[in-house]
């Protein structure tokens, strides 16, 4: 079958999803035209009354469908472009991430929320920011952050079968990606990782646009007779940390590569996790590649200097294997 | 018809003040953990709008919310449990005084945050016209809330979209401890216009003319033309919050206070319905007997109640299976 690009994956969920229950209503800014891709073509299907577009007002968009979802529907926002949440910040963590909890469980709010995500082609700070551990923390939030065509779907049907609220985050760099993908029931639940690439010297975690980078890093270093085992968690919350010990039980080496901050970022809790649970395990002190504390810069060069890369990678690996 | 709305209206904001009275003792007594935000004073507004209203309508509301769950309909023994952290609360002792739920009622929340109970009763007036459920969505907030972005934004989007929600002002005209004119340039109903959105003060310690203001705007938006505010002007007897005095100072002028005092909702309507015949003192009197016994019950309730197990801390943060909301 032919590939589909990344979006499209995206959108042809949403589709299905909306052909699957009335209920489900998307808003977005430019929704009927789609700035991103996920859209495109949904209004043409849908009407107009379920694909809403919508004035840049990002914090009402989000207490629309924390409104929205306690009477009845199941909202999918469009947001655009991750940095977006922060203008949406009470809505999002104090009334979407917290009101069946305040509420004693009264309600379920089955909400999306998806962007577009990390540094790409000099977009600058404010549009390049990679917030998921920010939402991993507010319990009450899913943390979607898919790194494959197959995986953008399915997670996107998953997450809006998800009775809670779902932040669901897209590689920017990856939005033109090519892959197959096909509605598979199985690959929908959040929470399950993939094994992406097995092997025996070293465990390597790696979210969204870093799996990639990682598995073309695999490649070089199995010519070195390095053999890297690659698990993608697909999504930030829940996590699957099964998965990851399990692997690093069988390679005893464990480097976690995340596209957010260094402090306080994804890879750390990974890290603190596999540290605390797996030490018996541990053949060596266990590493993380993330981006340095610092905003994203401009220029490509600054943007390429503080990015996750390939080179960054190659060396964290091979710095693993020769500690010891 | 009218003079039974009218006894349901007086029954109502008397149960709300007993209620808050109760709570400002508790309060005092060092009984209620955490903040108490009490309406004594503004009972007509919460009173006369959801006598408007149909059960299954929608209302948001605020930290000083306890008067719109009551008014909606809301279980005074269920409420005490909650502001005692008890088992049979509302939220099982998760929420407390500013975060009130009964979806039962049609009461979506009461909310900690200033504002945020805007778009999201925008959010359920699109669901209703979406699902044709015919349901208007009411959000009762303050006037220091009308200095919030999500005001103006819900303004807009409802006015595009005709949705069915009026957005209800309380005016006690005072943000927290500040007179709201300080902060504040023109007045509540000048900032609908540019919107197109029909907006209306009312004496606010006026239950009648509160009720008759909603009835106008809940058939407005029931015929599919969209949003209007109300603004009720009022007064809290009390500070923003239960126990400010030590830090906030007297930043209100006393005869401001006797004066809104003298125009005390419950004292206005009783004096209304004793001229028109509709009740009499005897009554009026059995009624404030009633209720306080009913209140007094209600607070024996939640004391009797088990205290929510620490355990449940650490549940209702997932759903598991989707639950049908109302």
């Amino acid at each position: 079958m032919a590939d589909t690009f990344f979006v499209t994956a995206m959108r042809d969920a949403i589709a299905q999803a909306m052909r699957e229950d009335p209920n489900v209503v998307l808003f977005g800014e430019d929704a009927d035209k789609s700035v991103m891709g996920s859209t495109r073509g949904l209004v043409g299907e849908f009407g107009k009354e379920r694909v809403l577009n919508m004035p840049l007002s990002e914090a009402t968009m989000i207490g629309l469908a924390v409104g929205a979802a306690a009477a009845g529907l199941k909202p999918i926002i469009d947001l655009m472009v991750s940095s977006f949440f922060y203008i949406t910040m009470d809505q999002i963590a104090n009334q979407a991430a917290k009101l069946r909890y305040m509420s004693g469980g009264q309600v379920s709010l089955p909400i999306v929320v998806f962007a577009a995500t990390g540094g790409a082609g000099s977009a600058a700070a404010q549009h390049s920011e990679s917030p998921h551990p920010i939402f991993a923390q507010q319990a009450g939030l899913k943390v979607v952050l898919p790194s494959s065509p197959s995986d953008a779907g399915n997670l996107m049907l998953g997450a809006i079968r998800d009775p809670n609220p779902v932040i669901f985050l897209q590689e920017a760099t990856l939005g033109g990606s090519k892959g197959p993908f096909v509605i598979n029931e199985n690959e929908m639940e959040l929470g399950v990782g993939r094994v992406v690439r097995t092997g025996t010297d070293v465990t390597v975690l790696a979210v969204g646009r870093t799996v990639k980078l990682v598995e073309q890093a695999a490649v070089k270093l199995a010519s070195e007779n390095i053999s890297v085992e690659i698990i993608d968690p697909r999504t930030i919350y829940p996590w699957d940390k099964q998965l990851v010990l399990q692997s690093v039980e069988k390679t005893g080496r464990f480097l976690a590569v995340d596209t957010a901050r260094h402090t306080c970022g994804f890879a750390g809790e990974v890290v603190a996790t596999v540290a605390s649970e797996s030490f018996v395990h541990l053949i060596t002190a266990p590493k993380r590649i993330t981006m340095p504390d610092t905003p994203m810069p401009f220029a490509p060069h600054l943007e390429k200097f503080v990015s996750v890369t390939e080179e960054k990678i190659l060396r964290g690996i091979r710095a693993l294997l020769s500690n010891e | 018809m009218i003079s039974e709305d009218l006894l349901i209206g007086l029954q109502t904001m008397i149960r709300i003040r007993c209620f808050e009275e109760r709570c400002q003792r508790l309060f005092n007594q060092g009984k209620l953990p955490g903040f108490v935000h009490l309406c004594i004073g503004e009972e007509a507004s919460a009173v006369g709008t959801c006598l408007a209203l149909k059960k299954t309508d929608l209302i948001t509301s605020n930290h000083r919310g306890h008067g719109h769950v009551i008014a909606k309909g809301g279980d005074v023994k269920r409420m005490f449990a909650e502001l005692l952290g008890k088992r049979d609360g509302y939220c099982k002792g998760k929420g407390g005084s500013m975060h009130i739920v009964d979806f039962a009622s049609g009461m979506l929340g009461t909310n900690g945050i200033v504002g945020a109970g805007i778009p999201i009763a925008t959010g359920a007036a699109f669901a209703s016209k979406y699902r044709k459920t015919g349901q208007v969505a009411v959000s009762f907030f303050g006037d220091g809330a009308t200095n919030q972005g999500v005001f103006f934004e819900a303004l807009n989007i409802s006015s595009l979209w005709k949705l069915p929600v009026i957005f209800l002002v309380e005016n006690n005209q005072y943000t927290e401890w500040s007179p709201t004119h300080e902060l504040s340039v023109g007045d509540t109903i000048s900032r609908a216009a540019p919107f197109g959105v029909p907006a209306v003060s009312v004496d606010g310690n006026n239950l009648e003319h509160v009720r008759d203001a909603v009835e106008k705007a809940v058939n407005r938006a029931r015929d599919g033309e969209g949003p209007s505010v109300i603004e009720c002007m009022t007064y809290r007897w009390h500070g923003h919050n239960e126990g400010e005095e030590a830090f906030a100072g007297d930043y209100r002028p006393a005869d401001e206070i006797a004066f809104w005092k003298n125009r005390d909702p419950i004292k206005l309507l009783s004096v209304e319905m004793l001229s028109r015949g509709l009740i009499t003192e005897e009554e009026i009197a059995d009624l404030w007997a009633q209720e306080r016994d009913l209140i007094e019950r209600a607070y024996e309730f939640a004391v009797q109640s088990e205290p929510a197990l620490a355990e449940e801390a650490l549940s209702d943060i997932f759903s598991e299976a989707s639950q049908r909301n109302i």
